[in-house]
């Protein structure tokens, strides 16, 4: 294809979009196994979303408790995930965190140690042992830099090797994929923008790596950063991919709820885990009362049993401020609509009277800064008011577990933009460590697609033409604001299909949705294309319709309530659809296509880790009954 | 497209501001009164130099001491009565030792900070331009010589003794002077400000990577980072007092003070 | 409890611009970012401005807020009087994109030159042991959000533009000191330090440490502990003279 216009071309083996945790390991991996590599990114290198996660990265080390192993990591996420996950995922994800967490050790990170030097663990919710690598609470920071010094650390030999730094591996910043090229069925580039200049730019790989993060920006009270506009989702959707499991978004039960500027900024696990407690305006530790006949033998029932637990954890239950983040997070929204909530609309965190200042600030210190600086609050001296805010989305692209393969050719996805791994409900903990897992994996599946395909599919110019098309569109026109449009979406998902979804609710959503896709289609963008945040939304609200309109969709066609999605209509949790996925997929034309496909039935040896009467909580009779065949072989 | 692409499309420039700062604070305040106290010091060490009134029993002008000059010093000065300074040198015994604790003032890392900051105007304040075309740091002649702080360091601790000794001694004599009890004050803030020196922390056990493996160095690297904290203060501190402890003394043998308890 | 609040923004591309002056509102508990998100959505739309986690853990949205280097996410307006004009500008130190937007490719540059972490021969992932006391220096500097306000503030570069080319600025002298006190990072890093990355031309004066929004003591922690090993290493005629007597070191 000559080069039309101003659109430079790069030629790559795999091309990563998204530098976060699975972008950069995917990378990593691609260029570890001699790929030429590039990653993209929206914003600059080394400031993705994985920043903010705080507590810690699970992984089976057992460091702290010697009886945690795999088995036991797997069956909390099993657990955690209401039995929804993906099987392999979630096993290859137990058995091979342990590793990808002592990698990043040999690449300079620096977790907290114990006294014998090895990598701290710590408790968090819905992990049976102490089990999260961590640094303070600011995790996320140290993996990001620790994945970017890597990156640099791989481009340093090159440069010995080839005198050119980015010989082998190249970060795009500030940067924006708009489209997927194919050629016939498989992919065959990916065609963007950058942001400062407005310029188009065109890869031309045959493999391509999303590793885009989630679609927070879709709801008002998020604690995603502007970037989480589910560009990942949207680019697999239109390249032909399926996208599973996207009714469940986890609502982090802790976001900050004031000032109004900073609502929905999280306020990690840790506080709870290390001792901090909810209490509703009438001063009682609510969640007693919401711990769930699920997990009533894993949690304690009164408070001194609770307390004790965290000094003497083997013989004490845990107290149930560390139940799953769905029931906490429903417990606050509940003692809110009862009208028990704190003056701004939250409930109480309180760790000031449950340890000494000096500690708080030693074990939490970004959060006691956080505080200080954004609220004007002093954790060690009051209570925080906190409330679920939307924080992750479980569903994701339909991936192969074991080497992150799409359904498209040539496609690949990691992190929080695939589907499976988590469930219905993913635990705190587990993210950090699926970045790295399936980072990994994603990265060495790619490179063996490019090793095995006998030829590089072709751009096709006439792909490439459609895609600046597209993308100049919104410069051209002067219709709707895009921020007003963004807005009223927001709005919609968050009061429509939140926390608590009806029915009637999310068809009104998805009637709103429908009408926002033509609006989006009119969306003008005032200026020049240099550094134009208008334009930029503009384009990205492609991506957050079409996502939204999958969620909206997916919900509206379970009926039950698990994990990440509640239905008021269908509050209980029903076997019979433990065994559906909802597929999401794009139809011809522009409409959207959600159908049931069945889930996968768990290896043998696998359902044999659980007991019977646990499994009977989740399972139907049918499979019951199967059960039993296997434990009595 | 930062970092990784050279083929930037135009040139680059920084955002032309003409003004050499946009604060709007009193940005002046802290280095203008900085070199006032500085200055002060300045003036007062020379006047120290040139007076002679350096001795009344039992106590010594910090300024003076160890005083080591056989003629100039009265045998009650002198530690030990040593003055290995023979009868050849008549001038102020001050000049004979002030380089010491004067280079280690003038090496110090927080004197250092100040004094580029007010004299130089090296930069007068964060986020304010300074006045100079070219800059160079501390890499080449004669700033590069700022890197002896820790000989001046060593030297600082037999100076810092020193002080702490004539101190216990004027007590000893004389338990109910002022004077006693102004030198001991002193003391502890010279030793204390020396104590807290960055050369001092880096000795301790700044330089070891495994602290793990040297607990008592780590204890009292532990200890000289509290104190190091606080070096700024210490350094504003000390140098009053020895200038206030120094100028009583001097009073106190010209005559001018005369209390009982003096 | 909303108020009209007066600001000039500087805007404009490549270097050439002025000062925009705008009336916008206030509400209560906003910082400085939200009314530039307010200015984007209301009166100029296309005003650039880098941003990420709007709670001062990305370190993207630095700026100058009446000539101070802050975080924008992180300068209440309640800190302001309500009749205070408030001017905000890109960052003096690196070439302007647009508006608030700044290249700052100088950093990226300098991270590339410091050598990464060199673990010891032979031990395997997995077989690390550290310390907590050994290790808590160099999380300290591990703290950086890599906003490179400290960067930005440094008189060397700020204003000199020409020891660019010599000098990596705090954050990367303090990345060198990370890396120098790792308890099992094997590289000899001192001599760099002061030849290639300039660690000669920090004369102290702190504006890094006043700046840093995540407090990080950056030269009392890091700088000046550099510039003792440094010494040790270079200046001290001890241990050259040592060196010479006891042929060590070769």
């Amino acid at each position: 294809m000559e080069n039309t216009h101003n659109t430079e071309r790069h030629e790559y083996d795999v091309v990563v979009i998204g530098a976060g945790g699975a972008g950069l390991r995917a990378a990593i991996e691609a260029r570890q196994q001699g790929k030429r590599t590039a990653i993209i990114c929206k914003s600059l290198f080394g400031k993705a979303h994985t920043v903010m996660a705080e507590g810690g990265a699970a992984a089976a080390m057992g460091n702290v408790n010697s009886a945690d192993n795999w088995m036991v990591h797997f069956r909390d996420t099993m657990r955690g995930g209401k039995f929804l996950n993906n099987w392999r995922m979630a096993e290859l994800h137990a058995k091979e965190a342990p590793d990808r967490v002592w990698e990043l050790e040999a690449w300079g990170a620096l977790f907290d140690r114990t006294k014998d030097g090895k990598i701290s663990q710590r408790n968090f919710g819905g992990h049976e042992y102490p089990r999260l690598a961590h640094v303070g609470d600011r995790t996320g920071l140290e993996l990001i830099r620790t994945l970017q010094q890597r990156v640099v650390a791989l481009q340093q030999e090159d440069y010995e090797t080839h005198g050119d730094y980015e010989a082998y591996i190249k970060v795009f910043s500030e940067c924006t994929i708009t489209r997927l090229l194919k050629d016939g069925d498989a992919i065959s580039g990916a065609f963007g923008y950058w942001r400062e200049s407005g310029n188009f730019v065109l890869f031309d790989a045959p493999a391509v790596v999303l590793a885009t993060g989630g679609i927070g920006k879709s709801y008002v009270v998020t604690s995603n950063s502007w970037e989480y506009t589910g560009d990942g989702h949207a680019l697999a959707l239109l390249a032909g991919a399926k996208l599973i499991n996207m009714e469940f978004i986890q609502f982090h039960p802790t976001g900050m709820v004031w000032p109004p500027s900073v609502r929905g900024i999280l306020v990690t696990e840790s506080v709870r885990g290390d001792g901090g407690v909810l209490r509703n305006s009438e001063g009682r530790r609510f969640m007693f009362d919401y711990i769930p006949e699920v997990f009533k033998a894993q949690y304690a029932t009164t408070e001194e049993e609770a307390d004790r637990w965290y000094t003497d954890q083997a013989n004490n239950r845990r107290p149930p401020e560390l139940l799953p983040r769905d029931e906490v997070a429903r417990a606050i929204n509940a003692e809110v609509k009862a009208g028990r909530g704190s003056p701004q609309g939250g409930v109480f965190l309180d760790v000031s009277t449950r340890l000494p200042a000096e500690e708080i600030k030693r074990r939490l210190p970004s959060m006691h800064h956080q505080f200080k600086e954004l609220a004007d609050v002093d954790i060690t001296a009051e209570p925080m008011q906190v409330g679920p805010t939307c924080h992750y989305v479980m569903g994701g692209v339909e991936v192969d577990a074991d080497t992150g393969a799409a359904a498209v050719p040539g496609l690949f996805a990691a992190g929080e933009v695939s589907g499976g791994m988590h469930g219905s409900n993913r635990l705190g903990g587990n993210s950090l460590s699926d970045l790295l897992v399936f980072g990994r994996r994603a990265g060495a599946g790619a490179s063996a697609y490019v090793d095995r395909i006998p030829a590089r599919p072709k751009v096709l110019a006439e792909q490439v033409d459609a895609a600046r098309e597209e993308a100049l569109a919104p410069l051209g026109r002067s219709g709707d604001n895009p921020y007003e449009v963004h807005h009223e979406l927001q709005r919609t998902m968050n009061d429509l299909v939140g926390i608590i979804r009806k029915a009637e609710e999310v068809s009104e959503a998805l009637q709103v949705v429908e009408k926002l896709k033509e609006r989006v289609a009119m969306v003008g963008a005032a200026g020049s294309p240099i550094y134009n945040p208008g334009w930029h939304l503009a384009i990205d609200l492609r991506n957050m319709v079409l996502v939204s309109e999958c969620v909206a969709r997916a919900a509206l066609l379970r009926e039950e309530s698990r994990g990440g999605h509640t239905r008021d209509d269908f509050p209980a949790m029903d076997p019979t659809w433990r065994r559906k996925l909802l597929v999401c997929s794009l139809g011809p034309g522009d409409g959207v296509r959600v159908e049931e496909q069945p889930q996968p039935q768990m290896r043998d040896d696998l359902l044999a880790l659980f007991d019977g009467d646990e499994l009977k909580k989740y399972l139907t009779d049918e499979e019951m009954a199967e059960f039993d065949g296997i434990a009595k072989s | 497209m930062t970092q990784t692409t050279p083929e930037a499309p135009v040139r680059r420039q920084r955002a032309q501001v003409k003004v050499r700062t946009l604060r709007t604070d009193r940005w002046w305040l802290v280095p203008f009164v900085t070199f006032l106290g500085l200055s002060s010091f300045l003036v007062y060490g020379v006047w120290a130099i040139i007076d002679t009134s350096i001795f009344v029993e039992p106590y010594i002008a910090p300024f003076a001491s160890p005083c080591l000059a056989a003629v100039t010093c009265p045998e009650g000065a002198r530690v030990f009565g040593w003055a290995p300074i023979g009868d050849w040198y008549t001038l102020s015994p001050g000049l004979l030792i002030l380089a010491l604790p004067g280079g280690f003032r003038l090496t110090c890392y927080y004197y250092r900070k100040s004094y580029y900051r007010s004299f130089w105007l090296s930069p007068p304040a964060c986020a304010v331009q300074e006045p100079h075309g070219k800059y160079t740091g501390e890499r080449r002649f004669p700033l590069i010589m700022q890197n002896i702080h820790r000989y001046f360091f060593y030297a600082a601790i037999v100076i810092g003794l020193v002080l702490a000794y004539d101190a216990v001694l004027a007590v000893v004599h004389k338990p109910d002077g002022l004077g006693s009890w102004i030198l001991i004050a002193n003391a502890v803030l010279i030793n204390a400000y020396t104590a807290s020196c960055h050369s001092c922390r880096h000795i301790t056990a700044g330089r070891l990577n495994h602290f793990s493996r040297h607990p008592l160095r780590y204890r009292a690297w532990t200890f000289v980072s509290k104190l190091n904290a606080k070096h700024q203060q210490l350094a504003w501190a000390s140098m009053f007092s020895v200038m206030g402890a120094d100028l009583y003394v001097r009073l106190v043998a010209k005559g001018i003070i005369a209390f009982p308890f003096a | 409890m909303s108020y009209k609040a007066k600001f000039k923004v500087w805007r404009g591309e490549g270097g050439e611009g002025r000062l925009e002056d705008f009336t916008v509102e206030v509400n209560e508990g906003e910082v400085v970012l939200d009314i530039i998100h307010r200015l984007q959505a209301t009166q100029a739309p296309d005003l650039a401005v880098r941003w990420n986690c709007k709670a001062g853990k990305c370190g993207s949205c630095s700026m100058e807020i009446n000539g101070k280097p802050r975080l924008g996410c992180m300068t209440r307006m309640s800190t302001f009087d309500e009749d205070e004009t408030i001017t905000v500008t890109p960052m003096r130190t690196f070439p302007v994109i647009k508006d608030l937007v700044t290249d700052v490719s100088y950093n990226y540059q300098k991270a590339r030159e410091v050598p990464s972490f060199t673990p010891p021969a032979g031990v395997r992932p997995g077989e690390y042991r550290m310390k907590q006391v050994d290790v808590e220096r160099s999380q300290e500097f591990r703290k950086c959000i890599e906003c490179f306000m400290c960067n930005n503030v440094c008189h060397v570069i700020r204003d000199h533009e020409e020891n660019k080319t010599n000098f990596s600025g705090p954050r990367f002298l303090m990345r060198i000191a990370e890396l120098d006190m790792h308890p099992l990072d094997v590289a000899d890093r001192q001599d760099a330090a002061q030849e290639q990355h300039g660690l000669g031309y920090c004369n102290i004066t702190k504006c890094c440490t006043e700046v840093c929004p995540e407090h990080i003591k950056i030269t009392d922690n890091a700088l000046i502990p550099m510039k003792e090993r440094v010494v040790d290493a270079k200046y001290d005629p001890l241990v050259w003279l040592g060196n010479k007597i006891f042929r060590r070191g070769k």
